[in-house]
């Protein structure tokens, strides 16, 4: 009987983890009308076995609510990290191969909006796009790229010291290509491990702008407007209306953060053979 | 020596004032762009509806809506060099006023969770990358993975519910108790106010500077130096004090000072959940109202910490590490 | 404790036999392979002897001195005998004795913590009087300043470095000593006045094990010379029979005389082949003109002219 080494049990877990988010996300879908019905005859229900999640102030079932909410989150978070990387990459590479000038002028650019602290940056994106989900889509994607940018750099930087790549050069390649056949595959493992590590960012940054107000509005049953609505309920004892949506919320984040780790494992270097 | 210390100052000054400048540009540039009709938000639709022309053109003088933006933002930068920094148009005072009494409140807060997240979470890093996958390490692990996937504000909400609704041995809100006259606060009711704020921004503060210090400390385990330390026959003990905990303490230096975006990014989080008079609910209502002064003084003293607390680091850094106090700087 | 250290007072301080050391690692997926670094290696020091593991840049023969000092990596496994004063060397006793009587000498002051003064780190953090003048003699000795105590390793010259290095060899009273590499990049009369330390150490009565590429310097410094090929050691000779090809046994050997400057510099087709590239038999059969079916089969090492060898047609 094979036994199952480390590596193999690390890529068992990511394959449930994908299939767990495709599964939020399906039911959020489906709950998508039962989120918003209301029915004030069975309101503020604590949990019990009809309504596990309990029910809030104006009869809605909380289960469905959370499913929807997250899956939107979830949604949205994974669409502008990976606009936020895209741009990470691209400037990265840029930044470490148009030359002096273009380093300089991306590592200001990267400085500028490292010094302003990230929630502030994303109010004031959000309220520059109008608010809304277009507003916090943007916001994330408009913010998230310095620091995995910053890697990037430092990783083509070594690597344009590296001697194929001086070969390549004094054949006559284009920058073009040399980036293109040689540094991307090289990108591509850290880039990878970047994006995923991304994802529980977004989703965090996502929730919390719209906790303060600045994201989707108050229609949608977005995870930071239910915690929002809860925040003014706490007072009266309905603990359900913040717990378990949150929980959800952490249990997803933490899953994207355990894959991003195993991705990381499975191809840093250093840890490659354990 | 010392010249060449001048030198490097005087440097980080310049470069200082060039991000502050472009940071307030940015910002004026992100408000101006704003779809959002300050009218709106401030006034509101229905109260609108009822005013005259001329009244509405007030409004529009008042809240900036029509000025040229060049224009509008060379009048407040000159005005903000000279010390004025504007007048709020949400809380109709100036905006001196607002910030210095904010920034009180949100040092305080601030300050406590800077503090015992950079302390405890170097050890707690330290610690963990030491005894790499003992239980010490998984452990703390842990911790760092479920802070770290905690929303800063949800954790405040676990809290107020647990302490304020529930236990009710700590207040709800605000900063002081409430309708109480403001020379009967004492230091012992701000202190009350502040502990559970202060408790959530620390309790996810660690989590990020103990994973970082983790890191760093693994690097440093994975060098030759260390491998020589354990020929040598050092234990495990020995090579923390002599070797692991000084070549960590610098990285440790420099990611603690950059914890100060994060923890104001928490601030913001927690002082809405807990109505505390902070920094950060005035950047909120700020956002919410259009209220352009506040929001662009809010960010510039913002920055104005971030970009502070990295050169001090550096700064520190320099003295602290011996092939630099020694042997100059190396660019 | 070593056990009956008076008994086997004429037991070798170091004798491995069969050492092999291999890694396990992933082969591009989720496959485990297993990658050999050294196959066979065989080499004695005794008390008061210089002894040499001559190999080329790159062939493994690092991690011997690794492996005895019980440093190897973790997806790293040793099989083989390692003795010690004519006791085995296990985990746990490698772990005491190490840094006392079996001291490393390390290539360079990049084996240094670079933010500890030079004489607190020579003394490991103790600050007794009799530790501290002892160190104090020992710079002396040296020729180096009280001054260099305080300084810390960037700050240290080229000609510091090495005789900082050996400091911490002397501030102990070892019984095994081993240097890996100990002369990278220096010249000729550099490099022989830097082995004169390690004379000294022998002079005491320690064994000097060196690891090493500069077969040149060896042959002119050291006792014996253990020459090492594609994971194995094949010969092991007194450093006087270096002075002539006839007087070497094994043909890599030769091959090796040959190719050095003042002889000629020929050398022989081919490259040294990787260790899992090699079949059961020796490994220099492939390049070797004097070649049979025999020389497939695992070859056993043998007693030649007061040296060994592993070559069936040796004489």
């Amino acid at each position: 009987m094979k036994k199952r080494n480390r590596r193999q049990k690390m890529c068992i877990g990511l394959r449930f983890f994908v299939l767990f988010l495709l599964t939020v996300c399906v039911a959020g879908f489906i709950c998508t009308d039962a989120a918003r019905v209301t029915d004030f005859s069975r309101k503020n229900m604590a949990p019990c076995l009809l309504y596990p999640f309990g029910t809030d102030w104006m009869g809605r079932d909380m289960l469905a609510r959370t499913l929807k909410g997250l899956s939107m989150s979830i949604l949205l978070g994974v669409l502008s990290a990976t606009v936020s990387a895209c741009i990470a990459l691209i400037l990265g590479v840029a930044s470490a191969t148009l030359g002096r000038a273009a380093d300089r002028g991306i590592g200001f650019v990267i400085d500028l909006m490292m010094g302003i602290p990230h929630i502030l940056l994303l109010i004031l994106v959000s309220v520059a796009l109008g608010k809304g989900w277009k507003g916090v889509a943007w916001g994330i994607a408009l913010t998230h790229w310095p620091s995995l940018a910053r890697l990037i750099r430092a990783e083509v930087v070594q690597l344009k010291e590296s001697p194929y790549i001086q070969i390549a050069e004094k054949l006559g390649k284009s920058k073009w290509y040399i980036v293109r056949k040689h540094m991307l595959p090289h990108l591509a493992p850290q880039f990878f491990v970047g994006l995923v590590l991304l994802f529980p960012h977004a989703i965090l940054h996502e929730s919390s702008v719209t906790f303060l107000g600045f994201g989707l509005d108050a229609g949608q049953p977005a995870i930071g407007i239910i915690l929002s609505e809860a925040m003014q309920h706490l007072v009266t004892g309905k603990w359900w209306l913040a717990l378990f949506p949150g929980m959800m919320l952490v249990l997803v984040v933490t899953l994207f953060y355990e894959a991003g780790e195993t991705l990381r494992k499975l191809t840093d270097p250093a840890s490659v053979h354990e | 020596m010392v010249r060449q210390w001048s030198i490097r100052i005087a440097g980080y000054a310049l470069r200082l004032l060039i991000l502050l400048f472009a940071v307030s540009v940015l910002t004026f540039a992100l408000m101006k762009a704003s779809p959002v009709d300050p009218l709106q938000a401030n006034v509101g639709q229905t109260a609108l509806g009822s005013m005259s022309q001329e009244q509405i053109e007030k409004l529009r003088e008042y809240w900036g809506v029509d000025m040229p933006p060049v224009r509008q933002y060379l009048s407040w930068a000159g005005d903000f060099l000279r010390g004025d920094m504007g007048t709020s148009l949400y809380f109709r005072q100036p905006v001196e006023n607002v910030i210095a009494d904010r920034l009180r409140h949100s040092l305080l807060l601030m300050g406590i969770a800077w503090v015992c997240s950079g302390i405890l979470g170097f050890f707690l890093g330290a610690a963990a990358g030491m005894f790499r996958e003992t239980w010490v390490d998984r452990g703390i692990r842990g911790y760092c993975l479920l802070m770290s996937s905690t929303p800063a504000f949800w954790l405040a909400l676990l809290l107020l519910m647990v302490f304020g609704v529930w236990l009710k041995v700590l207040p709800i809100g605000l900063s002081v108790p409430a309708g109480m006259e403001a020379a009967n606060v004492t230091f012992w009711d701000r202190m009350r106010h502040a502990v559970l704020p202060a408790l959530t921004l620390s309790l996810t503060g660690i989590s990020n500077i103990a994973l970082h210090t983790r890191e760093k400390m693994i690097e440093v385990m994975e060098q030759d130096f260390i491998l020589f330390a354990r020929a040598r026959g050092e234990n495990r003990r020995q090579i923390f004090r002599h070797h692991g905990f000084r070549n960590v303490l610098l990285p440790g230096i420099t990611l603690h000072f950059a914890s100060v975006s994060e923890i104001f990014g928490g601030s913001v989080l927690v002082e809405q959940v807990f109505s505390y008079p902070g920094l950060g609910q005035a950047a909120v209502s700020a956002g919410l109202g259009s209220d352009m002064p506040l929001l662009m003084a809010i960010t510039v003293v913002s920055a104005l910490f971030v970009f502070g607390g990295d050169a001090l680091a550096d700064l520190l850094c320099g003295i602290a590490d011996p092939r630099i106090r020694r042997g100059g700087f190396r660019e | 404790m070593d056990r009956g250290e008076g008994e086997y007072a004429a037991a070798p301080v170091l004798k491995i036999e069969g050492l092999h050391i291999s890694f396990m690692q992933y082969d591009g997926g989720s496959r485990r392979k297993e990658l050999t670094a050294i196959r066979d290696l065989d080499v004695e020091v005794g008390a008061g002897e210089m002894v040499a593991v001559v190999g080329s840049s790159g062939s493994g023969k690092s991690l011997l001195a690794h492996a005895i000092l019980g440093l190897l990596p973790y997806n790293a496994s040793m099989s083989g005998k390692l003795m010690f004063c004519g006791s085995e060397l296990s985990e746990e006793r490698i772990r005491q004795l190490r840094g006392t009587k079996i001291v490393m000498v390390p290539q360079s002051v990049a084996w240094l913590d670079p933010l500890q003064k030079i004489g607190a780190q020579i003394r490991k953090g103790r600050g007794d009087r009799k530790t501290r003048q002892q160190l104090k003699d020992i710079f002396y000795r040296y020729g180096l300043d009280q001054e260099v105590e305080k300084m810390y390793p960037f700050e240290l010259s080229g000609g510091m470095n090495r005789r900082v290095l050996i400091s911490t060899a002397m501030m102990e009273e070892p019984k095994l000593v081993i240097a890996d590499e100990p002369t990278p990049g220096l010249d000729l009369s550099v490099a022989k006045r830097a082995m004169g330390h390690f004379r000294e150490l022998a002079d005491r009565g320690a064994g000097v094990l060196i690891i090493t590429h500069d077969l040149e310097l060896a042959m002119e410094t050291v006792d014996r010379i253990v020459v090492f090929y594609a994971g194995s050691t094949v010969e092991e000779a007194p450093a006087a029979d270096f002075n002539s090809q006839e007087t070497l046994r094994h043909p890599y050997t030769k091959a090796l005389w040959r190719a050095l400057p003042q002889n000629g510099f020929e050398y022989i087709p081919g490259t040294q082949p990787r260790v899992d590239d090699l079949l059961q038999g020796c490994p220099f059969a492939p390049r070797c003109g004097r070649r049979t079916k025999d020389c497939d089969r695992p070859v056993p090492g043998r007693e030649l002219r007061g040296g060994r060898v592993k070559c069936l047609y040796a004489e």
